[in-house]
């Protein structure tokens, strides 16, 4: 290969801000200054402010340029023919860029440096060593996954190697490795980014799960709204069959691995680990009462490890670099790193995995640089549509598990949504309230009636109807919904709608009585 | 995006190709959806048959799901984002856009069967919001003069 390699990610959140059409221009512009290209589809980096981020690669390193529009792309072709010349949207190397430098990258050691669809440069960058030490010692694989504290990415921050030997010691002729790919909480995108910038990560967690608990078959289950990432997913596994890293003897060993990719059909509910199990058996993503665990009875009652995508793409380098290497990340039980994500009204959104530990403020503020509107900052949604919302006096509380469950939020997925001082709070929990109306899959009462006596409470207290007594019935409502509930859509709604009461009583006072208040 | 009218003889095809899957109810809905656009209702007792279910089980499963349409679209499909990280940004100002401009409400198919509006909760692109996918292309940082224009597109 001769002439200029150059980089344009494919990772959706650069496609949404035009990356296909810029890799598309590219070529005529090489053509017409007679200089050959290769033009490469990385992940993204994760700094998603300077998307769609060019690099080039020179002899100083990838140089890169950024937000670069079609406008701009001229220009900043030619200042990288001439090695990564000076430009207005010059980025430099992307390493040393402090919203990189600041992280510690272990689950996204690749992402956005690696081309996702060469295996190739995969293993060139210590892909598949994890399966390699796995296969030395099969038996060993889950107390090093249990030694290094990982704890399940999804939300509930189960451990995940407590999981992982259930299903190992459970007898049956068949079992299952099921990766939770909806990820539908929004302020959250790092499963997307993994599957779109290194998939191979995914597929290696999986196969050493799948040999440390005796399943043979997994599956992908990814939501619809996340055509890049299926179409990507199902190239790498494809790759992978063909280069004997999964089927009958993964890697020349005894042991047998296969994957397939399912496709989720827009129902937020199936991110529940047994809604997404009714959804694979082929069912309405209705939850499942527990007990039975999945470990014991899981997808077509077969013990099953359902880990997210986070969890099983964390898992290669714990096997590679050892528990301990892990373990010395992180506070308290939250052990490790956490790919926090940077979403909403933030001047510097996208993602940033860091050693839990960090506070809510640094990432808003320092990391996150505030809102891009110069509005002051109100309120931040952690955890997604089911995490609580905090003000500025909570920013200085940990990412650690227990410290957001300690002041009533939760970390859940690590989605982190800003928003500034024009949100209407008591608007934003009556969106929860009404998003779980929507998404309810029906199964208890609590989740199904509950949500839309609470949109109807809210209203009320907004209108100024009895607010007193209906602020003590929403109150009630929320007990009920958080206990009662079968799974956490009814069982955390309370969470966006409580915190929101708790810290901006304000915004529920009815609008003529907020006027006399002034 | 062209689609092939109801064919008893596509579906079956369709259906005999995830012959001897695991959990093969959603995959023949998305590829039946892929084929005609929605899924059609004759389609139903032809899939309860093949997977030996009961065609009020399949019924329930398409009826379950917000992706499986029970009659086509229109020629376009906008689907916005309405969920919290895009409402930050400013998408409920450009959502009721949409609305007013497009002259039909969210879930709905304009008369002339232009333009289908839906609302999507989530597109994972919360660090460029709002967002919007206009038939499967995704666009981000969106602003009224780019809601516009890819409204302009659905004309």
């Amino acid at each position: 290969m001769a002439g200029l390699r150059i980089y344009v990610p494919g990772d959706a959140a650069a496609v949404a801000c035009g990356a296909d059409g810029i890799a598309k221009a590219i070529p005529p512009l090489a053509a017409k200054r007679k200089v050959a290209v290769e033009i490469v589809r990385n992940g993204s980096r994760g700094m998603h402010w300077l998307e769609p981020m060019l690099e080039v690669v020179t002899d100083k390193g990838r140089i890169a340029y950024g937000p670069v529009e079609m406008d701009d792309l001229e220009s900043v072709f030619d200042a990288m023919i001439a090695g990564g010349a000076a430009h207005k949207l010059r980025v430099g190397v992307p390493e040393e860029h402090p919203f990189l430098k600041k992280q510690t990258r272990l689950t996204f050691a690749r992402c956005g440096i690696v081309d996702p669809h060469s295996l190739d440069e995969y293993l060139a960058h210590d892909g598949y060593k994890g399966l390699m030490k796995a296969l030395a010692d099969p038996a060993g694989i889950v107390a090093a996954v249990t030694e290094s504290g990982l704890r399940g990415r999804g939300g509930a921050g189960f451990p995940t190697g407590i999981k992982w030997k259930t299903v190992a010691d459970a007898q049956a002729d068949r079992k299952y490795i099921v990766c939770n790919a909806d990820e539908g909480d929004s302020g959250t995108f790092a499963d997307r980014m993994i599957m779109e910038g290194d998939p191979f990560v995914l597929i290696e967690g999986m196969t050493i799960a799948g040999i440390a608990v005796g399943a043979t078959r997994g599956y992908v289950y990814i939501r619809s709204e996340y055509p890049h990432a299926i179409a990507v997913m199902n190239d790498a596994i494809r790759t992978a069959k063909n280069a004997g890293y999964l089927g009958r003897s993964v890697a020349g060993s005894a042991f047998a691995f296969d994957i397939e990719v399912r496709v989720g059909a827009g129902a937020y509910v199936c991110g529940e680990e047994t809604a997404l199990l009714e959804s694979l058996e082929g069912r309405r993503g209705q939850v499942r009462a527990k007990p039975p665990l999945p470990a014991h009875k899981g997808l077509f009652g077969k013990p099953t490890v359902i880990n997210n995508v986070l969890s099983l793409a964390s898992v290669p380098v714990i096997m590679d670099r050892g528990a301990a290497y892990y373990k010395n990340f992180g506070v308290g039980r939250s052990r490790g790193t956490m790919p926090i994500q940077l979403a909403g009204n933030l001047k510097y959104g996208g993602l940033f995995e860091t050693a839990f530990g960090i506070t809510l403020g640094e990432l808003v503020d320092d990391i996150g640089g505030g809102t891009f509107t110069g509005r002051p900052v109100k309120a931040v949604q952690v955890g997604g549509p089911l995490g609580a919302y905090f003000p500025r006096a909570l920013f200085d509380t940990p990412f650690d598990y227990e410290a957001f469950a300690g002041r009533d939020g939760l970390i859940g997925h690590a989605g982190v949504v800003v928003f500034d001082d024009t949100a209407d709070m008591a608007k934003q929990a009556r969106f929860a309230m009404e998003f779980c109306a929507v998404e309810s899959c029906g199964k208890c009462t609590p989740c199904r009636i509950g949500s839309t006596r609470g949109v109807e409470t809210i209203d009320r207290i907004v209108e100024g109807v009895e607010p007193e007594k209906n602020l003590a019935v929403l109150t009630d409502l929320c007990n009920t919904m958080k206990f009662g509930s079968l799974c956490a859509l009814g069982g955390f709604t309370p969470y966006p709608v409580m915190s929101a009461l708790t810290h901006f009583p304000e915004d529920f006072v009815p609008a003529p009585q907020k006027q006399a208040a002034e | 995006m062209a689609y092939e009218a109801w064919s008893a003889d596509t579906a079956a095809n369709i259906i005999r190709s995830h012959e001897g899957r695991e959990g093969a109810l959603l995959p023949i809905l998305h590829d039946i959806q892929e084929a005609f656009g929605y899924v059609p209702e004759p389609a139903e007792p032809m899939i309860a048959e093949a997977l030996s279910l009961s065609r009020a089980e399949v019924h329930g499963v398409v009826t379950f799901y917000h992706d499986f349409r029970r009659e086509p679209a229109g020629r376009h499909v906008l689907k916005v984002c309405r969920a919290e990280a895009c409402q930050a940004a400013g998408g409920d100002v450009l959502a009721a856009r949409c609305e007013k401009h497009l002259g039909v409400a969210f879930g709905e198919t304009s008369l002339d069967g232009r333009v289908t509006l839906e609302p999507v909760y989530c597109l994972g692109l919360c660090s460029v919001s709002p967002a919007a996918m206009l038939d499967g292309r995704i666009v981000g940082r969106l602003d009224e003069k780019k809601i516009d224009k890819l409204m302009a597109e659905t004309a």
